[in-house]
């Protein structure tokens, strides 16, 4: 929505955030794409339902909506998640 | 085109723009899951419409096969952004859809009408022609206070007087509702749809906060 948005790089089959709404819930218990998700590589906080979301990589990537660094990653195998959200700084959701 | 009512025993109820998941188990154990929006107001029976794809793994199934009283798992309702609280303070409402995008916004139509709401709506509905306008007779009748609006992008029934072409500035700026108004926008469709619009309406003066937005795929995915 600003100049520095990856707006244009990002291809058409490319989501957002509403479309993990169903696995973060698995994971977390609660409604989580109107939770705060800060980058660890740019800073810049944002909702959930507002990043990229690439459901076609293996597993659900989640992106940066200003940056485009990968936030979080999910990866089903069997019966368990796999997660890695080493591209987080801070992930906040109002409590109860 | 298919609408199919869900009865789920388990159903916590939903708020109008929520969608839900549904997952497939083959035999071999292979799994697929889609998003579909939910097409019901709150209170009424679970419905979603799903929109057949050709190369889909999930929508052949359920356009096709699928037969009453068959079972399938789903996990919802879920979401709480792309959501209207009707009892929130009556902004005007702005909704744009692109495609199988209007699926959340009859959900809210149909919200508004059950609480009795008199907020202003103005929905603004682009569909490739006129027989691929989804629940148009339930859009044409629609209630007070609410106008809806389409543009048809490829083909256009002899004599059609209403809009062309896709939404761009120009038809943003005379639909929409005007920025000094405080109005709240949502805008569902393909990604590329949903991009234009909400960047259009950033430039129409709306606070980027103000305008919601769902996008969904263009192989398959939630309408």
């Amino acid at each position: 929505m600003n100049e520095s948005s990856p707006r244009d790089e990002t291809p058409d089959w490319a989501l957002d955030g509403n479309a993990v709404g169903g696995v973060l819930r698995e994971i977390f218990g609660v409604e989580m794409t109107t939770a705060v998700a800060t980058c660890a590589t740019c800073g810049t906080p944002g909702l959930v339902a507002e990043t990229v979301v690439y459901l076609r990589a293996p597993g659900v990537v989640v992106r940066c909506r200003t940056c485009a660094a990968v936030l979080m990653v999910v990866i089903r195998r069997g019966d368990r998640n796999c997660l890695d959200f080493s591209g987080l700084a801070a992930l906040e959701q109002r409590a109860g | 085109m298919r609408t199919i009512v869900l009865r789920l025993p388990e159903w916590a109820g939903h708020q109008a723009g929520q969608h839900l998941d549904v997952r497939l188990t083959a035999e071999d154990g292979y799994t697929a899951e889609r998003s579909y929006s939910i097409a019901s107001a709150p209170g009424e029976p679970v419905a979603i419409t799903v929109e057949r794809l050709d190369d889909g793994e999930v929508s052949p199934y359920l356009t096709v096969e699928l037969r009453p009283g068959d079972e399938i798992e789903v996990r919802g309702p879920i979401g709480g952004y792309f959501v209207w609280p009707a009892e929130e303070p009556a902004a005007e409402l702005l909704l744009v859809a692109g495609g199988s995008g209007v699926v959340p916004f009859r959900s809210m139509l149909r919200h508004r009408r059950n609480v009795g709401s008199a907020v202003p709506v103005r929905l603004l509905y682009s569909a490739r022609s006129l027989p691929d306008v989804i629940y148009r007779a339930e859009l044409d009748a629609a209630a007070d206070g609410v106008r809806v609006i389409y543009t048809l992008t490829r083909r256009q029934p002899p004599g059609w007087a209403g809009h062309t072409g896709r939404v761009g500035p120009g038809l943003l700026s005379e639909v929409a509702w005007p920025a000094s108004a405080a109005p709240l926008a949502y805008v569902c469709g393909p990604t590329p749809f949903v991009e234009v619009v909400a960047a259009e309406l950033v430039d129409l003066g709306y606070p980027p906060l103000r305008v919601k937005t769902e996008r969904y795929g263009g192989t398959e995915g939630s309408g």
